[in-house]
């Protein structure tokens, strides 16, 4: 386990070097960065000044790794648009993602995995098709649109639910959070459901295609003559033995959740990462757009190796293998 | 009163070209205590029968009249909750292939301490204790230590102890067991057919034994049916039913199964009612015939085998033969290991000799075949054919003449060919490849007269694979190899996915073939008295090492090599029902 994770350390440190090479170029090549921080009366002398202070006047591959380490010690810089701590503006939007992508995964894994199981089980049933034919047309409908659906009818016609913003927050030392409070809930509730709609279609259909693939095979049929209740049956030796894939799947989708809920955070107004990087796109905010790149690619390895982990505990044949070597 | 009655029992399964009739009025009774063999070829519904009792029948099958009584209880009488609870409880039921019917998540004890406490009241302790004295009366010697580990961390015969330990441990009153040895080899064969036997003596537990093989049947059964087509045709006790047949069917059958005993000529009397072949077959390709196949085969051969030498050099030497399979990556810091599937071959072969291979799973024998052929690289040793090197498949170039004298035959005849061609495109493509034709009217008249040689219709040629049985496809498979007209023939256990009686037909035409063009055919088989049928000589392998070469009659007199002693002892035979 533990040759395993160092192992997969290493390769994501690969990863995260790459990435941060591509950040880089994107910080360094894309305009000239002092153009972008001075105004236009600032002397060609005084931008020599700021250059050399800021030590572009050296080479590439000095200012590379000093640009690593920066980052490596979270010294982000400062945005261009609003001459804060680039760092500063991303905690305080980072909570705000992470829980309505967090709120968005438990939606779909909650109504998803029994859905799928009930589907595959009760193959052909009515409630079974018709609980494929509605997520076939929640999958089909572009997200913005479920969304401004949403909010056209919880939000303007019943009044029953905020429609932007994200409500009352509690401070928890610099994360603020919306769990605690009934407005905060009440808030999270259509942002999450509109972003987990797709996830929970596709965790459905997945879990439902991997436990029709189960079922067939003998060591259920065998199950089944051992007289082995259906719901051990179902839960214990059927649904286990789907989890691999569904685990892949769902951990590579929860990456994509929290670093697409762009489309999502901007119909709700909701202070996100997203919204953050949609604001930076529009006002060349380079600094800021580069750690964005940085942080998503890090939570995209991070997630990765979780589910690897996963595969540990779930898989007695991974765990002993590598336990053997 | 019988444990189990099952009173003319008709399962039905709904097409769309109306209803399909897979078991039609089966009547059996079995005893406690008595094994019971259901035996018949594919399609006989044996299957089916136990999939009924169990009441699991794969939908939408159901069954149309009859009644099941367990005991005087008529199981169709259950609702499914009911049934459910008689599952595991009363009818337990033992699976094919160990590898796949346990779960591989859960640990031995998970899956048995579960079952055990599905069905009666007992703490999970007692439930541990009773587990393991049940592996123990299984076979499973070290059971307190191995009862925590997972299934894939057994072999192929303690994972089957583990699947009887499972069956057993509710202590049912019947086990249907569907085909419970076909996947291992001879030796855990005998040793699993043992334990049958003790089960059902010492506790009294009555069986259903439904197989394929003959000899399994003579061996442990006390009574049989033999079924075809769904319908019963014999039934009684084993002895008298396979040595005294009554019907013409299953002395038929008995005609097809291949001796250990004696090496017959051609097989005699066997079934042939394969329905294609019959009807309208009166389809054909001007010229085209048999003899026309078998007289270009012919004139082939000649022309090939001009050299003097021919009779005197090997058609085939093997030389300290090494083939070692890199197993996964290389790890960082260790250097790349591997597994040595073959070590230190030696042997001649030569013009016109059957050679069999034996040995069981993973003894090297597939990859003996494929390195000759080509599909696997030796990692050390030399091959000759016919005195010229022979180069390893990587280096062979794609026009070598060996690629064409050395043709190949597979074991499953529905994965060998290509679903998307007809058979005319699969037969022709050969003769296309290595230019053997005239023009394309030659080509067809060919392929149609090679099919006549394989005894099938010449119409076949028009089809596609798919509409074929496996025996037709084999035949299919046979004619493709032939018609790249090759001095070299290997047959990768030609007929282990057949029936019995298919087998005997695709061995008479291999044998018929083989005399007729003097091909030499390196013959791979796991069963003996295929082997015995067809060879002249045959190897033992043993994990990747030759253990014996021996003149097959001689082998079946008086093996030298303990392996092969052991070998024979194991192999279910027939010749018991005659001493006993």
């Amino acid at each position: 386990m533990l040759t395993f994770i160092s192992r997969r350390l290493l390769q994501s440190l690969f990863v995260m070097l790459a990435v941060s090479l591509i950040a880089f170029a994107l910080f360094r090549f894309v305009g000239d960065p002092v153009a972008q921080m001075v105004g236009q009366e600032t002397s060609i002398e005084d931008q020599e000044r700021i250059r050399e202070r800021l030590g572009l006047n050296d080479s590439i591959p000095t200012q590379f790794v000093r640009f690593i380490g920066k980052l490596a010690s979270a010294d982000f810089g400062y945005s261009y648009r609003t001459r804060q701590p680039v760092s500063e503006m991303i905690l305080t939007r980072l909570p705000a993602t992470l829980e309505l992508g967090f709120v968005s995964l438990l939606i779909s894994l909650l109504i998803g995995i029994p859905a799928g199981i009930y589907t595959a089980i009760k193959r052909g049933g009515a409630l079974a098709n018709t609980l494929l034919v509605t997520t076939l047309v929640g999958i089909s409908i572009p997200t913005f649109v479920i969304g401004i659906f949403l909010i056209y009818l919880f939000g303007v016609k019943l009044g029953w639910l905020p429609t932007f913003g994200r409500g009352d927050t509690i401070a928890l030392g610099w994360w603020k959070t919306s769990f605690l409070t009934l407005d905060g809930l009440k808030s999270m509730l259509l942002p999450a459901l509109t972003l987990g709609v797709y996830q929970l279609t596709l965790t459905m259909r997945l879990v439902r295609a991997e436990m029709q693939d189960v079922l067939k095979t003998d060591y259920i049929k065998f199950a089944t003559a051992r007289g082995i209740n259906y719901r051990s049956l179902y839960f214990n030796h059927a649904f286990r033995n789907t989890l691999i894939p569904v685990i892949t799947i769902i951990g590579l989708q929860l990456g994509g959740i929290i670093a697409f809920s762009i489309v999502t955070e901007s119909v709700f107004q909701w202070p996100g990462m997203g919204l953050l990087f949609l604001d930076s796109i529009r006002y060349v905010d380079i600094p800021v757009m580069s750690v964005y790149l940085v942080l998503i690619a890090m939570m995209f390895v991070i997630i990765n190796l979780i589910v690897d982990m996963l595969y540990f505990f779930i898989d007695p044949r991974v765990r002993l293998a590598s336990e053997a070597n | 009163m019988a444990l189990l009655e099952i009173i003319g029992l008709t399962v039905k399964f709904p097409t769309r070209f109306g209803n399909f009739t897979a078991t039609n009025n089966v009547s059996l009774e079995v005893q406690a205590g008595e094994i019971h063999g259901l035996v018949g070829e594919s399609g006989a519904g044996k299957t089916t029968i136990g999939a009924a009792v169990m009441g699991l029948l794969q939908s939408p099958g159901y069954i149309g009249s009859g009644s099941i009584n367990l005991a005087g209880e008529n199981l169709l009488a259950l609702d499914n909750n009911q049934y459910h609870r008689v599952r595991g409880n009363r009818i337990s039921m033992i699976f094919q292939d160990p590898q796949t019917s346990l779960n591989p998540l859960l640990t031995v004890a998970d899956q048995l301490i579960e079952t055990i406490r599905q069905h009666s009241d007992v703490t999970a302790d007692d439930a541990r204790t009773q587990a393991i004295q049940l592996l123990e009366e299984t076979g499973l010697s070290d059971a307190k230590q191995r009862i925590d580990d997972y299934p894939h961390q057994f072999s192929g015969g303690m994972r089957q102890r583990v699947v009887i330990a499972l069956a057993l441990c509710t202590q049912p009153e019947l086990i249907i067991a569907d085909e419970p040895t076909t996947a291992l080899d001879v030796s855990v064969q005998k040793q699993i057919l043992a334990l049958i036997r003790t089960l059902a003596k010492d506790r009294g537990v009555g069986f259903i034994l439904i197989t394929h093989d003959i000899g399994v049947i003579s061996e442990i059964t006390d009574q049989v049916t033999v079924l075809r087509s769904g319908r019963v045709i014999e039934s009684g006790d084993t002895r008298q039913v396979l040595m005294q047949p009554t019907d013409n069917y299953t002395r038929a059958l008995m005609a097809a199964v291949p001796r250990l005993e004696q090496r017959l000529h051609r097989f005699n009397n066997i079934v042939t009612d394969d329905s294609i072949i019959d009807g309208d077959d009166h389809w054909q390709v001007d010229g085209a015939s048999a003899k026309l196949a078998s007289d270009w085969l012919l004139s082939g051969h000649q022309s090939s085998d001009t050299g003097t030498t021919a009779s005197t050099t090997p058609v085939l030497a093997v030389k300290d033969l090494e083939v070692t399979f890199q197993s996964g990556q290389p790890g960082w810091f260790q250097s790349r290991s591997g597994v040595k599937a073959l070590s230190n071959i030696n042997f001649d072969m030569h013009a016109g000799e059957v050679l069999g291979i034996v040995g069981e799973s993973g003894s090297g024998k597939s990859t003996l075949a494929k390195s000759i052929v080509g599909l696997v690289d030796p990692s050390a040793g030399e091959l000759r054919f016919r005195g010229q090197p022979l180069p390893p498949g990587s280096k062979r170039h794609r026009k070598h003449p060996v690629r064409r004298e050395i043709q190949m035959i597979f074991q499953d005849p529905y994965s060998s060919l290509n679903n998307r061609l007809t058979v005319e495109q699969i037969i022709a493509e050969p003769i296309r490849f290595y230019k053997l034709a005239r023009n394309r009217a030659h080509i067809r008249q060919l392929v149609a007269s090679v099919l006549e040689l394989v005894e099938m219709p010449q119409r076949a040629m028009l089809k596609y694979p798919h509409q074929f049985s496996g025996g037709q496809r084999q035949r299919i498979a046979v004619a493709r190899a032939l018609v790249a007209r090759p001095d070299f023939l290997i047959c990768d256990e030609p007929t282990s996915a057949l029936d019995v009686s298919i087998q005997a037909q695709i061995l008479n035409l291999l044998k018929d073939l083989q005399e007729a063009f003097g091909l030499s055919i390196l013959f791979i088989s796991h069963n003996l008295a295929v082997i015995r049928q067809m060879t002249d000589r045959l190897l033992v392998l043993k994990n990747g090492k030759l253990v014996e070469i021996s003149n097959t009659d001689r082998f079946f007199r008086e093996p030298a090599a303990p392996y092969s002693q052991q070998l024979l002892r194991e192999t279910p035979s027939l010749s018991h029902l005659n001493a006993r």
